[in-house]
């Protein structure tokens, strides 16, 4: 890759949700801002090659994008008779100069966002949109992210543009009121790409770097643009303590490791101190909400020597705040883990159990492997070989199933 | 598409259909939540919206089906379902979270509304 190959490569990971945004104001209009962007990164590779790579390339890609949008609202004008809405409300704002100053464009990144992310969409689109419009990530890459096929993503982005179209789905930001909410499906979708970068649930790969680093800069973006959400900066703590331990969740062979086999000498010190700092001052200013609080059972475990030697019992306490302010069956099967830490196997398995009476968690394969495991240590091996022999017919990931495979052959 | 970046949605309104979905057959609703159906439009125009048009439909074992082309006539509504099909209203609004929050102050019982957007004819006659 050369210079200006990388410059672009760049300035593509780091500008494109704001030229996109900045796009938007002239189109109204999200795919003609769309092409008009994706014109300019294209005509950039060329004039950079050419003139050298811009000193702002953030405000040469904004020009550009623009100048392209404009571009073709002036030729449709001269095409078409009658434009009802484009022309009045094109004129409404004065068209930017050649090299007019990006940066005095109103940074609309947010409501990029927002549309993405919206509540009436499906889980699956906002994670689609989100990485098609805020991060620009290709249709193509998309699927492969996702283990799908080109033409079934390319589907749902077509079906959740046209839900946006025709059910007008608002690219603003929510009301003051409505905030929290909004920004809690945001985080959620971040968190979503992370995870699924994290752990592919199928496929050779564990960890797809391209995910993870998306998920990253997101909510690093979101943590920029939204300074006084304590959640913000709770899942960005949250995915920093993962990213600290990523490299040691598998051994040299590519078998996972758990969190008590895992090499802590090998884990990112820098990215846990970043996440320490931001919990401390997060819960300083607030009441922890569920990102801040699973940040904070992250950090206890990045920070402890050992895993014998983990704060346990504020673990728990931890998990038993995370439960009061986030019922999810997820949280509890957790917070079982923490409590056979702290009171022995026994009243760990008993809540496991009530846990798979309950049903919401069928078809979730840790559940049975939790259980395998405490079912181990109460020397009921028996159970447990059924146990882990359930958890392992719900995983498609080659990692997870040799792990538990492993597990069943220590026996 | 286009989108709407000022904040009072450039003064365009779009209409949505409010779809009441009810366990609570309209006979036996309660007087409070029908006068708060009555209250509605008042509350709505309150809110920056206003409400077109309400239908109030009779409960589902009064309706009739008609199918495949008109073949076969059968008992009952289209679709059963647990909660029925009880009125429909239209509903105008700036944009969809607009119409969400216009929607939510729908007095329902037990069951739920559904928002779906109505095509803009008018769009249509001019593309």
């Amino acid at each position: 890759m050369t210079a200006v190959d990388q410059a672009v490569a760049d300035a593509h990971r780091r500008e494109w949700a704001y030229v996109l945004a900045a796009t938007v104001r002239v189109t109204r209009d999200l795919e003609g801002a769309e092409e008009a962007v994706q014109d300019a990164y294209v005509q950039a590779l060329s004039s950079w090659r050419q003139d050298g790579v811009p000193a702002r390339p953030g405000a040469w890609l904004t020009t550009v994008a623009r100048r392209n949008a404009l571009n073709v609202l002036r030729r449709r004008r001269t095409l078409a008779t009658k434009l009802p809405l484009l022309v009045e409300r094109e004129d409404a704002e004065p068209p930017p100069e050649p090299d007019a100053d990006a940066v005095t464009i109103p940074d609309d990144r947010l409501r990029l966002v927002f549309i993405c992310c919206h509540p009436a969409l499906s889980s699956e689109a906002q994670v689609a949109l989100t990485l098609r419009l805020v991060c620009g990530v290709a249709t193509a890459d998309i699927a492969r992210a996702f283990l799908v096929a080109e033409p079934t993503m390319a589907a749902r982005l077509t079906r959740a543009r046209k839900k946006i179209a025709a059910a007008r789905i608002p690219y603003a930001v929510p009301s003051a009121e409505e905030l929290p909410a909004r920004v809690d499906v945001a985080l959620t979708v971040i968190h979503l790409l992370y995870a699924a970068g994290h752990t592919a649930h199928s496929g050779a790969d564990l960890v797809r770097d391209e995910l993870t680093e998306r998920a990253l800069d997101l909510v690093r973006m979101l943590r920029l643009l939204l300074p006084g959400d304590g959640e913000a900066a709770g899942l960005l703590a949250l995915l920093l303590c993962h990213e600290a331990r990523r490299t040691t969740r598998t051994d040299g062979d590519g078998r996972l490791l758990r969190l008590a086999e895992q090499d802590r000498s090998a884990w990112d010190q820098a990215l846990i101190a970043e996440a320490d700092r931001l919990l401390v001052a997060t819960l300083r200013a607030r009441p922890p909400g569920r990102f801040t609080l699973q940040a904070a059972i992250a950090a206890l475990h990045a920070q402890a020597p050992s895993y014998e030697a983990t704060d346990w019992p504020q673990i728990l306490t931890l998990y038993d705040e995370l439960l009061r302010i986030w019922p999810s069956p997820v949280v509890a099967l957790n917070r079982a883990v923490a409590l056979a830490m702290v009171d022995g196997p026994e009243p760990a398995l008993a809540e496991v159990e009530a846990l798979e009476r309950d049903g919401r968690l069928a078809g979730y394969r840790y559940l049975p492997s939790t259980k395998a495991d405490l079912l181990h240590r109460l020397g009921r091996d028996a159970e447990a070989v059924t146990a882990y022999r359930a958890a392992l017919a719900l995983t498609g990931n080659a990692a997870e199933q040799e792990f538990l495979e492993q597990r069943l052959s220590a026996l | 598409m286009r989108l709407d970046t000022t904040s009072d949605g450039g003064g365009l309104m779009a209409q949505y259909a409010v779809l009441i979905f009810e366990r609570v057959p309209p006979g036996e609703l309660p007087p409070e939540v029908m006068q708060r159906h009555m209250d509605l439009p008042e509350r709505v125009a309150e809110q920056g919206g206003r409400i077109v048009a309400g239908l109030g439909l009779e409960p589902s074992g009064t309706a009739t089906a008609i199918r495949s082309g008109g073949d076969r006539i059968t008992d009952g509504p289209f679709i059963e379902t647990k909660e029925e099909l009880a009125g429909v209203y239209v509903l105008e609004a700036r944009d969809l979270d607009h119409a969400l929050a216009l929607a939510r102050m729908t007095p329902i019982v037990e069951g739920g509304v559904e928002v779906r957007p109505l095509i803009d004819f008018q769009v249509l006659e001019d593309g």
